[in-house]
C-alpha cells in the first residue's frame, strides 16, 4: 500500500544493503533505557557467571580488565528503528570469559542480568565463536553510563535491546527464558533482518 | 470540525491481531503548537491499549520504500475508535515532515500496536503518581490524564511538564480545564525560555533540584510510581533528582528519545 503524499529519504546506495528493513540511519546515538542511569563505581563492579542459579565465577573490575580484550567494529540496529553503522566496541569476549572460568557451555541458552534489573535471552549460539562482547570501550573511549557503562553486552547483529546496558552476569538457562522485553511484548530472538521486533514477528 | 467518532457504529475489537499492520485513516489533523501536529487516526479494527503504550506508523513511497516510527498514542484507552498522536517536526524527519507538510484528512497510513508494557498506567495501581514530560514528551501522560478524567476514585496525579514556552505546551487549555475539573490532578508547567511563568505557582527554568522538591511536597506522599518523558537529557536529570530527593530507583519508569 503506497502512502499519498510520501516520498522519504533513502539511505546511499552504498550503505543500502547494510540498512535492515524498517530501519534508518542515525548519526547522533540515543539512548534508550526503562529507568534511571545507574552510576555504578568501579570499586562496587562485579561479573558473575552462572549455570542456573549457581555462581561459578565471579570478576572484579581489575580482574575482568585484566582478561583478553578484543575489538571490532559493527553496525547496531535499535528496534524502535534507528541504526547506526561502524561502531567500535572494546571488551572481552564471551567466548574468553567461559574460557577463563573454566566452563564448557552446559546449556544453550543465555540470560543476561543488569545491575537495574532488566534481562534480556540470547541463544549461546549468538553470543559464542567471537560474536558477542562484555564491552568496556566504545569508539575508543570509556563506555558512557547513559550507553550502558561501566560495560555492557554486545550481541550486533540482534536488535539492540539484546545488548543489555549495565550488565554484571550472564546465566546460563535450561530454557530459552524470557527476559524484561520479552516478557513485554517483544520478539525472543529479535532478528533485525527478519524484522523480529515484537512477540509474533 | 470532523466527526472523530465516525459514522460506522460498534467498532470490532481485535486483541490478538495488533502485531498485524492495519490500514487507519487520518480523520483530522490540526497545528497545536508551532511545532506540532495532532493526527487522528481512525483503525480498520479497534485494539485496546494501555495510556501510555505506543504504536508503530509505515508509510510506504510509490517505489515500495517505506519508513516506520513508534508513537505514543496520546488519545485516551477507552475512545474506542479513534486515536490521537502528537507529531512534533523534526528536522530531516522523513515521518514527521509528511504528516506536517504533506498529509490530508482521508488519507491512509499503516498502522501496527499497541506495544511495550512497561512504561505504561495501569488505573489499579496504587498511586499517587507522578508523571514529568518535556516537550512532547507528555504524549503519553495525555493518555493517562484523559483516562484518569474517566474514572470514579483515581489516584493523586501531578504532572510536571516543561517546555519552551507557553506556546508550546501541547494541548495546554485542555491540562488547564482537566485540573480545573478532576479533584488531586495538579498541573505544574515549567517555561524554560520565558522570564516568568503565567500562573502562580508554576516556574520559568530548566528542572532543578528546588523544583523537585516542590513537586514532591505538593505530592504529599512519596510517588508509588513516577514515569518521566522527553528527550534525553531532561529524562536523565529528573530520574537523577528524583533519586538524590529520596525516590527509589525502581520505582522511576522512563521513557526517552534523541541521544548523545
Amino acid at each position: 500500500m503506497s502512502t499519498r503524499g510520501f516520498t522519504g529519504r533513502r539511505p546511499a546506495p552504498d550503505n543500502a544493503d547494510r540498512i535492515p528493513p524498517g530501519q534508518h540511519l542515525v548519526a547522533d546515538f540515543p539512548v534508550l533505557s526503562v529507568g534511571p542511569t545507574p552510576h555504578i563505581a568501579l570499586a562496587d563492579w562485579t561479573f558473575t557467571l552462572k549455570v542456573g542459579p549457581k555462581s561459578i565465577k565471579q570478576w572484579s573490575w581489575d580482574a575482568f580488565t585484566a582478561l583478553p580484550q578484543t575489538a571490532y567494529t559493527r553496525d547496531i540496529h535499535c528496534v524502535t528503528t534507528w541504526s547506526k553503522l561502524d561502531t567500535r566496541w572494546e571488551g572481552v569476549l564471551v567466548d574468553d570469559l567461559l574460557k577463563d572460568a573454566g566452563l564448557e557451555p552446559p546449556t544453550a541458552f543465555v540470560l543476561a542480568h543488569s545491575f537495574d534489573g532488566y534481562s534480556t535471552n540470547v541463544p549461546l549460539a549468538d553470543v559464542a565463536g567471537g560474536k558477542a562482547m562484555i564491552a568496556l570501550r566504545y569508539n575508543d573511549a570509556p563506555l558512557e553510563a547513559d550507553h550502558g557503562g561501566p560495560a555492557r553486552l554486545i550481541v550486533p547483529h540482534l536488535y539492540f535491546w539484546k545488548s543489555a546496558k549495565w550488565v554484571n552476569g550472564l546465566q546460563f538457562t535450561t530454557r530459552d527464558e524470557a527476559g524484561f522485553w520479552e516478557l513485554r511484548g517483544y520478539h525472543m530472538y529479535g532478528d533485525p533482518r527478519r524484522e523480529q521486533r515484537y512477540t509474533n514477528d | 470540525m470532523t466527526d472523530v467518532r465516525g459514522t460506522n457504529g460498534a467498532r470490532e475489537v481485535d486483541a490478538a491481531g495488533r502485531a498485524d499492520w492495519q490500514r487507519a485513516v487520518i480523520t483530522t489533523l490540526t497545528a497545536i503548537t508551532p511545532t506540532v501536529v495532532s493526527v487522528q487516526l481512525r483503525p480498520e479494527l479497534w485494539r485496546p491499549f494501555l495510556a501510555g503504550q505506543h504504536v508503530d506508523v509505515r508509510l510506504t513511497a510509490d517505489d515500495g520504500y517505506s519508513a516506520q516510527r513508534s508513537y505514543s498514542v496520546a488519545s485516551a484507552p477507552d475512545m474506542g475508535d479513534t486515536i490521537e498522536l502528537v507529531i512534533e517536526r523534526l528536522s530531516e524527519g522523513e515521518v514527521s515532515s509528511y504528516f506536517h507538510d504533506e498529509a490530508s484528512p482521508g488519507d491512509v497510513v499503516e498502522l501496527r500496536g499497541p506495544f511495550a508494557e512497561h512504561f505504561v498506567w495501569r488505573p489499579s495501581e496504587p498511586g499517587p503518581l507522578l508523571l514529568a514530560a518535556g516537550g512532547s514528551g507528555v504524549a503519553p501522560f495525555l493518555s493517562m490524564v484523559r483516562q484518569r478524567a474517566r474514572l470514579a476514585a483515581p489516584p493523586r496525579m501531578l504532572l510536571f511538564y516543561s517546555a519552551r514556552s507557553w506556546d508550546e505546551v501541547i494541548a495546554r487549555e485542555e491540562l488547564l480545564r482537566q485540573e480545573q475539573e478532576q479533584q488531586g490532578l495538579s498541573l505544574y508547567l515549567s517555561v524554560t525560555r520565558e522570564a516568568a511563568p503565567r500562573r502562580p505557582g508554576d516556574f520559568a527554568r530548566r528542572v532543578d533540584r528546588a523544583i523537585i522538591d516542590t513537586l514532591l511536597a505538593r505530592l504529599g506522599a512519596p510517588p508509588a510510581l513516577s514515569y518521566v518523558c522527553g528527550a534525553n537529557r531532561f529524562v536523565g536529570t529528573v530520574a537523577d533528582l528524583l533519586i538524590d530527593a529520596g525516590v527509589a530507583a525502581g520505582t522511576i519508569r522512563t521513557e526517552r528519545y534523541g541521544g548523545t
